[in-house]
């Protein structure tokens, strides 16, 4: 899949004032990739976005599109499409020729338009709504509607700004399938922008793991979530728990950390900081609230960790265990329910166990906000 | 009683809603249709000296309306062809007082509702502050500027552009210039108010597929702004077409607007049906007039008031 038009971005810096809003991000996307940027509100997610469409010029570094820097070259002259936040349909035109917009603007016939709006309202099956207005159509009616007419364009590149973050929860994930199903049979580069994890793990190819700025981790999503490089991307990602402490002994991959509360454990160093980390470093260690097993009353070791437990409750495919944790967040643990009895736990201490390369070591850092 | 004044004096209580609902009426009936008909009343009554009021030559005519049409009885034209000509020159000329102040507004009304930051606020008190100062003053101002002794002739003929001062008064370019001013922020606000309810993405989603500007105006900001900009044009040419002040102290000698005519009637000829008459003529057919246009370009009441 790589015949689509890569984007680049070298040591782009984007600053408004004295605030940078992007900070030195180096990021190169493959041609027909699904690549996402994550992260939390405010993180710049938008403003790189608004980089590569050409709304913005970067205070420095660049940006390539297909391998062409795009310095100087306005919105209306690069091969991107842009999705917005609040999709920014036009409320006074009908749904055809919103979706046919760009064809009029190079002045093709209302017959051509007609036919290619049918064709693109059948793509996104909503044959035969063509003469109705936005207003007359649901959210997720709108949001196919906007990405019809990005498509329209036919862009190289196809930039989305959470398009997603207005519909509910369901219609956010059959939305979800259907971009991801889109993406694969138009097969341009899809920029997907959003803070909703789910989201990139489900549909990226690549995501990037953004805070304030400043890109955090680059990698599919199994290696997002399962080998994370720094504390807010591991925070960030997925539930976790985390268990502050210190690097006692470096052994090959993995490593001793002596915990604040819980003693010693081994876990697995993360890729990206293997050989980066000494004896005496502030380290974290995470474990998933999945990776847990219960262990038997008392088994001590380097791979289990015994708590108080503060509440338990039934989610129906897990039983979730809530226990006393590092630093006042509690530690949780989901355990699947595969029809066995479960007793009540709870004011108890339990010993929980788990192996040694479902947990992972990087540098002590910012956690991200809950 | 009608459930929204039911609702009205539930929610003022019967005094104070009878107060208010009293005081509305007071003003739209008492200081406004009644004048208005009476006014109407006047205009189909022939001037006849106090004493005759009332009396048996008082009767109902179309003589006033006849007259504008075909000036004196027994005399020496077919038609009443000088005060036809101001007329009409005096619809005309609003229409092109509108379409200018349309075509200098509506670059600033959307420069001001597009544009962030503080030097905009000023920007707007720059607009307003002049109108602090009366209009007479102000059209005397412009006097000052475009008299043939003026600041402006001073500058052109100290330049070389003329050899001799321009008349800008005898040819009008000052009243067009003091009509246009005077109605600059009723055009401007109307326009401003709904292009600043203009969501930006909008523009920058067509410039992303590739508009140019003048698309963009044409095909997305101008047909949102379509309500500003009609009751923008709306108050600027019944305004323009009924100034009395600007005409009287910009307006050149040899042309008359025809509220000029009207007050002549009133004041000078005290001929108050014939003056009447001449100003219902003027009203009715500005709102024609406005009415065809709304038709023409597709604009409803109901968004005037936007
Ligand atoms: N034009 C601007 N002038 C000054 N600061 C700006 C401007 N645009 C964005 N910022 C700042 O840059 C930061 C990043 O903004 P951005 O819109 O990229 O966030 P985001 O990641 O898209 O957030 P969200 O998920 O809430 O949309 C914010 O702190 C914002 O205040
Ligand atoms: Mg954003």
């Amino acid at each position: 899949m790589s015949a689509g038009v890569g984007v680049d971005l070298e040591n782009l810096w984007i600053r408004f004032g004295d605030f940078v809003a992007v900070r030195d991000a180096n990021v190169n996307i493959n041609g027909g990739d699904f690549f996402s940027f994550l992260g939390p509100s405010g993180c710049g997610k938008t403003t790189i976005l608004r980089a590569v469409s050409g709304f913005l010029e970067p205070s420095d570094g660049r940006v390539l599109i297909g391998g062409n820097d795009m310095k100087g070259i306005g919105p209306n002259k690069r091969p991107t499409a842009l999705i917005f936040q609040n999709l920014a349909l036009f409320p006074l035109m009908k749904v055809w020729e919103n979706i046919t917009f760009s064809m009029e603007i190079k002045g093709a016939s209302v017959r051509e338009r007609r036919k290619r709006a049918d064709e693109l309202l059948d793509m996104i099956a909503l044959p035969g709504q063509g003469d109705k207005l936005p207003s007359e159509l649901s959210g997720g009616q709108r949001q196919r509607v906007a990405i019809a007419r990005a498509l329209c364009a036919e862009p190289d590149v196809l930039l989305l700004d959470e398009p997603l973050s207005a519909l509910d929860l369901k219609l956010r994930q059959h939305m979800r399938t259907e971009l991801r199903e889109i993406q694969q049979r138009v097969g341009i580069t899809f920029i997907y922008i959003t803070h909703d994890q789910g989201e990139a793990l489900t549909m990226s190819d690549s995501i990037a793991v953004m805070k304030a700025g400043v890109i955090d981790q680059i990698g599919n999503g199994k290696t997002i979530y399962n080998d994370p490089s720094t504390a807010f991307a591991a925070s960030f990602v997925g539930e976790n728990n985390v268990f502050r402490g210190k690097i006692k002994r470096i052994m090959g991959e993995e490593a001793l950390i002596q915990t604040n509360r819980s003693g010693e454990l081994v876990a697995r160093i993360s890729t990206a900081n293997q050989g980066k980390m000494k004896e005496g470093d502030a380290a974290m260690m995470f474990i998933r609230p999945e990776a847990f097993a219960l262990a038997p009353k008392g088994a001590k070791g380097t791979h289990f960790v015994t708590a108080k437990v503060n509440n338990e409750e039934f989610e129906g495919n897990v039983f979730n265990i809530f226990m006393e944790g590092d630093g006042g967040k509690e530690l949780k643990v989901s355990i699947p329910n595969l029809g066995q009895s479960f007793e009540d736990h709870t004011g108890q201490n339990i010993t929980l166990e788990y192996e040694t390369k479902n947990a992972v070591i990087v540098p002590a850092g910012e956690l991200a906000a809950e | 009683m009608p459930s929204f004044l039911k609702e009205f004096f539930k929610r003022n209580g019967t005094g104070m809603g009878s107060l208010m609902l009293g005081l509305v009426l007071f003003w739209t009936v008492g200081l406004i249709i009644l004048p208005q008909l009476s006014m109407l009343d006047f205009s189909f009554r022939p001037n006849l000296p106090p004493p005759e009021i009332g009396g048996p030559k008082d009767v109902y005519t179309l003589e006033n309306y006849k007259y504008l049409i075909y000036g004196p009885e027994g005399g020496s034209q077919d038609y009443n062809a000088v005060d036809l000509k101001v007329f009409f020159r005096t619809l005309v000329a609003a229409v092109c007082v509108t379409v200018f102040n349309l075509i200098l507004c509506y670059p600033i009304a959307y420069y001001l509702a597009q544009t962030k930051g503080n030097h905009i606020r000023i920007f707007a008190l720059m607009l307003i502050i002049p109108y602090w100062i009366n209009e007479i003053l102000r059209a005397f101002a412009l006097r000052i500027i475009f008299g043939e002794t003026g600041v402006l002739n001073n500058m052109l003929v100290g330049l070389g552009v003329f050899d001799t001062p321009f008349d800008f008064i005898r040819n009008d370019i000052a009243l067009y210039a003091g009509l246009g001013y005077a109605y600059i922020l009723l055009m401007i606000f109307p326009i401003y108010n709904v292009i600043e309810s203009l969501d930006r993405n909008q523009i920058e989603a067509a410039r992303d597929m590739g508009a140019s500007w003048p698309m963009i105006h044409r095909r997305v900001v101008i047909p949102y702004a379509k309500p500003g900009i009609s009751s923008g044009c709306t108050m600027v040419f019944m305004l323009s077409a009924g100034a009395l002040a600007a005409p009287q102290i910009l307006g050149g000698p040899s042309s008359l607007w025809f509220t000029q005519l009207i007050y002549q009637q009133f004041n000078d000829n005290s001929d108050w049906p014939q003056g009447a008459a001449y100003a219902v003529v003027l009203l009715v057919t500005c709102i024609l007039l406005v009415l065809a246009v709304m038709r023409l370009f597709k604009v409803n009441m109901g968004d005037i008031g936007k």
